[in-house]
């Protein structure tokens, strides 16, 4: 079904008919697998190079100005690139690790190498609002600056932390629907391919709810999780 | 000179006329008086501490060669405008700044020369409870108060019990599994005294700890840091500018001046004995017990 020869209207209902949704089921299953994938790579990298950044900061705790200048301008580097143009620039690295340049898995690759910049700096500007008292409190019982981070700091930041996470999730998704464009499959290969190229606007449309309720659900889970604990911390 | 038991009144003396005594301007471990003392029960020592700090490129010098000496057990108080150095004094104790040059001893230790480890054990044994109280607002107040003693490797049970024990002292007790975000002010700086003292210390600093609390949770906790100090024979040393504060709670004081101790002696001596600067802080504290006198009908400090 096209917007060319059908109206509006029946576009619409024909976006929610079976076949439809025969056809981007799979997609779907693979932007979730891609989500999935990139989201938990981007959360345990982004949090290490994060905390790196806060404790390597000069007024931090371990003042490395090295580390912190030079880890600093990579992620200024990796942030600079358009997401389009990151995936570009990692085709040869996938093909390198996976023997192939396109696919969900090579994608997973470029998703990384864009988002986990990006999450390390929103974990670096949560860790450094902590108020400054709380961690000389930790210090001033004895703490090791690695109890400082690990009991004190992220504990303290959970909640931005969760909050900057579902931003990054949701970049992510919006990156694997770019992704589609370049063989890594997904929603996004549905719109392009089915949207773009044959004008079946009736798929185009369910790929876009598709996005839409998943770019929701994730926002709904962050902020339902982060103002549960606030709650629970009678913080708000 | 020290204590010449002179009743605590509300009003400095004025029996001593205006003499500028010599040794009203000497740091206290030139004091004649304290001389006597020092080795029998001096405690915490601070020779000669410098502390700058680069403002904008440009050094400024907040603390210009302090000289104290504390005793054991007692409750000493250093008193100063904002601006004067009392802040930067206390944290340098615990070395939360590091000052340009001097000693501080406690027990004869150097803290400026301890390594890093043994600077984190040393600590252990100053606790600290500040004007923001700093709780983990991640933690409940049992957390918070066990958080000192998890990290020093306590078993479980000492540790629960530690923390029972901790909590009946600042009379917490019922409050126990509250987040501090639930807390009132008092309640938080109970917390924040529990969890200083939960390591049994024997040194309590306390860089403006009631500065934040209203007249009467102000007035509870100087009679809870008192009576912690008559009970355990803790070392308080309150860093303030609120001279009542230290007129209800302390045995001896100092009082700072842009980055100078001007005086030090017995909180009597001091407050019947002024110098012309300490004179515009009783000023200020007159001001404010006329206040309180009208407020309270003299039940107040």
């Amino acid at each position: 079904m096209s917007l060319l020869d059908t109206p509006l209207w029946d576009v619409l209902v024909g976006s929610f008919a079976g076949d439809v949704w025969e056809r981007i089921l799979p997609a779907v299953i693979e932007t979730l697998y891609m989500t999935l994938l990139a989201s938990s790579i981007t959360l345990i990298f982004g949090l290490i190079l994060g905390v790196v950044l806060t404790v390597a900061n000069p007024n931090g705790l371990i003042p490395l100005k090295g580390l912190y200048t030079g880890s600093g301008w990579i992620i200024n580097c990796l942030r600079s690139l358009p997401q389009m143009v990151m995936i570009i620039l990692m085709i040869p690295v996938a093909r390198l690790f996976f023997g192939k340049s396109y696919g969900t898995n090579a994608c997973i690759i470029a998703i990384a190498a864009s988002c986990i910049p990006m999450y390390a700096r929103i974990v670096e500007s949560s860790l450094l609002e902590i108020a400054k008292g709380k961690i000389e409190a930790a210090k001033s019982v004895g703490s090791t600056n690695f109890q400082i981070v690990f009991r004190i700091m992220l504990p303290e930041t959970f909640p931005s932390l969760i909050r900057g996470f579902m931003v990054a999730v949701i970049a992510i998704i919006s990156m694997t629907a770019l992704a589609g464009m370049f063989g890594a499959g997904g929603v996004g290969d549905i719109a392009v391919r089915f949207g773009y190229q044959r004008f079946q606007h009736d798929v185009l449309f369910a790929a876009v709810y598709v996005l839409i309720v998943l770019v929701q659900f994730v926002q709904f889970i962050g902020n339902f999780t982060s103002r549960q604990i606030l709650k629970r911390r009678n913080l708000v | 000179m020290e204590q010449i038991g002179v009743s605590r009144d509300d009003h400095p003396r004025d029996d001593h006329p205006e003499d500028d005594h010599p040794e009203d301007d000497h740091p206290a471990d030139d004091h004649p008086a304290t001389r006597k003392h020092k080795a029998k029960d001096e405690f915490i020592r601070i020779v000669n501490l410098r502390k700058s700090y680069l403002m904008n490129g440009v050094k400024v010098e907040v603390l210009k060669g302090i000289n104290l000496s504390i005793r054991k057990g007692e409750f000493f108080g250093i008193i100063g405008f904002s601006g004067a150095g009392k802040s930067t004094l206390a944290r340098c104790i615990n070395r939360l700044e590091t000052p340009d040059s001097g000693k501080i001893l406690i027990s004869g230790v150097d803290i400026l020369k301890l390594s890093k480890t043994d600077l984190r054990l040393a600590r252990r044994n100053l606790g600290m409870i500040f004007q923001t109280f700093n709780l983990f607002e991640a933690k409940t107040a049992y957390k918070n108060i066990s958080y000192p003693l998890e990290i020093s490797g306590v078993s479980k049970t000492n540790i629960r019990k530690r923390v029972l024990d901790a909590a009946e002292l600042v009379g917490l007790s019922d409050k126990l599994n509250a987040y501090p975000g639930g807390l009132s002010g008092g309640e938080k700086q109970r917390v924040g005294i529990a969890r200083a003292l939960v390591n049994r210390p024997d040194v309590l600093l306390s860089d403006e700890a009631t500065s934040a609390l209203d007249p009467q949770t102000t007035l509870q906790i100087l009679e809870l840091l008192k009576d912690i100090n008559r009970t355990t024979g803790i070392t308080i040393l309150m860093i303030t500018h609120e001279l009542d504060a230290i007129k209800y709670s302390c045995d001896r004081m100092a009082v700072l001046e842009d980055g100078v101790i001007i005086e030090s002696g017995s909180v009597d001596d001091i407050l019947g004995n002024a110098h012309s600067y300490t004179g515009r802080l009783f000023a200020k504290v007159f001001f404010e017990f006329k206040k309180s006198v009208a407020l309270s009908d003299g039940a107040g400090i």
